[in-house]
């Protein structure tokens, strides 16, 4: 019987940081030191701190050892004999006070959220459908299937408050509703038509549950965490929808770009059937249900419901145009469909099992139970949170991210990926919930949350996330298509040192007509980024057109690349790496930029030792040399 | 009731699934292997082409040996991904989107690897990523490549 158990995460974000090398060489060094009988390795989802992966975590203990090496696993394995010690270098130090920490509860990334969906990820192996069983998994659908009917199900989901993660953030009850009243209007249709038969309704069911697992805002990553960590809740949760509306298929649509998830996911839904919990009875209650994974082939559109089921179907993903019936009437294959987010369905287990009002009971009025973000950029504590709803952004900036590193100075957050815009300090006290974050000219939608410092050009902000929807709009609506390219060449003109001081006039007329004259949630937020940056930055555009200066030192065309005479000692280390030859100067003669043939690749930056830091990015580009 | 009796939902929703496993295979989409699919999935040629070419996961030229994809997600981005990006541009001396001449390196940008603490990131044949870059440190991981190439020539 296993005394010690090390938790190993395993995401796609812990194995880039090398979490794969570190479990074979723990798991060699346990067998050597003949632990295997007292010790269990346990392969877990990603625990959300990405900052300070590889996570290596000793229960029953409870301790935890960040930024793990490969080098570090003979120390830990011999932790874990009998007089082993816990090792106190590889405690998770603070970044405010620079305490060591030893166990994870006291660790203020993770004790100011409120875990429910992401509970299990890095606590289960999402591997073993048995992991999850023993952490209560498939109760709720037990339950479902033996003491609720569908319309229960439905009113509790409706009674909880829980709303979906599409822009409107619809009430996720009324949908669960609508589609079975569709999908129960459709049966009758068959029955009278004579086309069912008693067999025939796995292979071309009368209506579909999908889960929209095509997270493409690229500052998000919740939903890969959820399935590489948690696949099951998943599943059980697109089970009890497919009970509650009368579906007997269900879909996963989620990016090829996740091939871990999809792993993991496979995986569950190959157990869930050997289980029972899929199949044509399920759990012999004489429900049949099964889900497929369909992979997105890569479009930022496909998130859009009309998109996805065409993009299900073999087709491009394009956005139908208005008046069009509701996916829950008229989805997949012509047939009603429930299409809801992997977190919607991760939750409804917890609404099941603890009560529609437990969960009203969390959150806000009008937002109820968690919200989850990634958390990333300019941020000590980069990862994946989840927090209850009403927060501000402030706690979750400054509590459980830790604020700006390195000393600077924060600037915005960016919320909702490139449909979403970006909030100043003066909004950090905006509660998170759906309404307040749209109020504010942003939105929850993805989960996106970006940290940004001073270092940071809005400007060019705004232009990325305009160059990602451009490139990404399937080009159905002009105003859409065409719109956002003017957008985003006026944009190029800015930050190159060419714009007009009318042209931030014209961007917001712009980007006014666009978000009026598109069809679908894509063109309709496009402009939001570029809007909200006018917004509330409106002198760092100033700055870029009249000064011909980038305040933040980002944009290329509006910067210069100098090396402080007072600090170059001359080492020929730039000069020799200059990929133009720009740089002047010689053994024991300062060294020099050529303003004129410098490419500004800040190449001179990186390879100038940080004791010497002689070389500086200065806004503008007439320069004199500085003595 | 149309609509229901059009659309066939075995053949054609295996359409693009059966895209993905002929570019696993030859690493991009061959004209003749997409003529026989639109054959398999009953839809006109054109059809097929129109949903490959949809898909930015889809491409219709053979792709290099190693395929190098610099992460453009947005943490990346606000700590210097498109330096990171002109900077392999130039030790590769091709441009984005594009294969060397040798068919020894593809030049990609994917919207996020999924690793934000260690922007920026490129990640090399989908396996090894290099975090936490410099244009320096772009150069060093290019260079050694290069090297062995030349010994073993």
């Amino acid at each position: 019987m296993p005394v010690k158990t090390v938790l190993l995460g395993q995401g796609t974000c812990c194995i880039s940081a090398g979490a794969k090398q570190i479990s074979a060489a723990l798991r060699e060094e346990i067998a050597r030191l003949d632990l295997a009988g007292t010790v269990q390795v346990k392969h877990t989802g990603c625990r959300g701190f990405s900052q300070i992966d590889p996570v290596v975590i000793i229960e029953p203990e409870g301790l935890l050892y960040s930024e793990v090496k490969v080098d570090d696993a003979p120390e830990i394995a011999r932790s874990l004999l009998p007089q082993g010690q816990p090792i106190e270098r590889l405690f998770y130090r603070d970044p405010v006070t620079d305490r060591a920490i030893p166990h994870h509860r006291d660790i203020t990334f993770y004790n100011n959220q409120q875990r429910t969906v992401l509970k299990n990820c890095g606590y289960i192996d999402p591997e073993e459908i048995d992991d999850y069983l023993a952490v209560g998994g498939y109760q709720a659908l037990r339950k479902v299937l033996s003491e609720m009917t569908p319309e229960q199900v439905i009113d509790a989901v409706k009674r909880s408050g829980l709303r979906g993660l599409g822009g409107a953030g619809f009430p996720a009850g009324r949908k669960w509703e609508a589609c079975r009243r569709a999908s129960r209007e459709s049966r009758v249709e068959s029955r009278e038509s004579g086309r069912e038969t008693p067999d025939s309704r796995l292979q071309t069911p009368d209506s579909y549950v999908v889960c929209n697992a095509d997270e493409g805002d690229p500052g998000a990553f919740q939903d890969r965490s959820v399935l590489e960590g948690d696949p099951h809740s998943v599943v059980e949760g697109m089970i009890i929808a497919g009970y509650a509306v009368g579906a007997t298929k269900g879909y996963v649509y989620v990016r090829a770009e996740y091939p871990l998830a999809v792993k993991r996911l496979g995986i569950a839904i190959a157990e869930a059937r050997e289980r029972g919990f899929l199949g044509e009875n399920v759990l012999g209650n004489g429900f049949g249900f099964d889900i497929e994974i369909f992979q997105g082939a890569g479009a930022f559109v496909c998130g859009e419901s009309t998109a996805l089921t065409l993009s299900l179907e073999g087709a491009r993903g394009m956005p139908k145009p208005l008046p069009r019936p509701r996916t829950t009437e008229v989805g997949l294959w012509g047939r009603p469909t429930l299409l809801n987010n992997v977190k919607t369905f991760a939750n409804i287990r917890w609404i099941i099992n603890k009560g529609a009002e437990w969960f009203a009971s969390q959150g806000t009025e009008k937002s109820k139970g968690t919200a989850i973000f990634s958390l990333t950029g300019k941020i000590t504590n980069c990862g994946l949170i989840e927090v209850p709803m009403g927060i501000t952004l402030r706690e979750i900036i400054f509590d459980i991210g830790g604020g700006v590193p390195g000393g600077r100075t924060f600037k915005a957050v960016q919320t909702g990926g490139p449909s979403g815009g970006v909030l100043p300090e003066g909004l950090l006290g905006t509660p998170i919930d759906f309404d307040s974050l749209t109020a504010a000219g942003s939105m929850m939608g993805s989960g996106g949350m970006v940290v940004v410092d001073e270092d940071t050009c809005m400007v060019d902000l705004a232009r990325y996330f305009l160059d990602f929807t451009q490139k990404e709009s399937c080009g159905q609506c002009s105003l859409c298509r065409l719109g956002s390219v003017q957008m985003l060449e006026i944009l190029n003109a800015i930050t190159e040192g060419n714009g007009r001081i009318e042209d931030i006039d014209l961007l917001i007329e712009l980007g006014e007509s666009v978000k009026i004259g598109s069809i679908c949630g894509l063109g309709q937020s496009a402009p939001n980024p570029v809007l909200s940056t006018i917004r509330y930055f409106r002198e760092e555009y100033e700055s870029h057109i009249l000064e011909k200066k980038c305040p933040a030192r980002v944009c290329k065309g509006l910067i210069s690349y100098i090396i402080v005479s007072d600090k170059c000692k001359a080492c020929m280390i730039c000069l020799r790496k200059c990929p133009v030859e720009a740089i002047k100067g010689g053994k024991n003669e300062v060294h020099v930029i050529d303003q004129d043939n410098c490419t500004r690749c800040g190449v001179c930056l990186s390879v100038c030792p940080e004791r010497f830091g002689a070389v500086e990015i200065i806004p503008g580009r007439e320069v004199k040399i500085h003595g | 009731m149309e609509a229901r009796q059009v659309l066939s939902p075995s053949k054609k929703g295996k359409l693009i699934p059966m895209l993905q496993q002929i570019q696993e295979r030859f690493g991009y989409l061959p004209e003749e292997e997409m003529v026989k699919v639109a054959q398999l999935c009953g839809v006109t040629e054109s059809k097929v082409f129109g949903a490959a070419s949809f898909y930015a996961q889809f491409r219709f030229t053979p792709i290099g040996r190693n395929r190098v994809m610099v992460c453009r997600g947005t943490a990346c981005h606000v700590q210097g991904a498109p330096q990171i990006m002109e900077t392999i541009e130039r030790e590769l001396s091709i441009k984005e989107g594009q294969t060397t001449p040798d068919l020894e390196y593809t030049l990609e940008s994917v919207a996020c690897i999924g690793c934000c603490a260690l922007a920026p990131c490129i990640m090399i044949n989908n396996k090894d990523v290099h975090g936490r870059l410099t244009p320096q440190k772009v150069t060093e991981i290019f260079a050694t490549p290069k090297r062995e190439a030349q010994d073993a020539s």
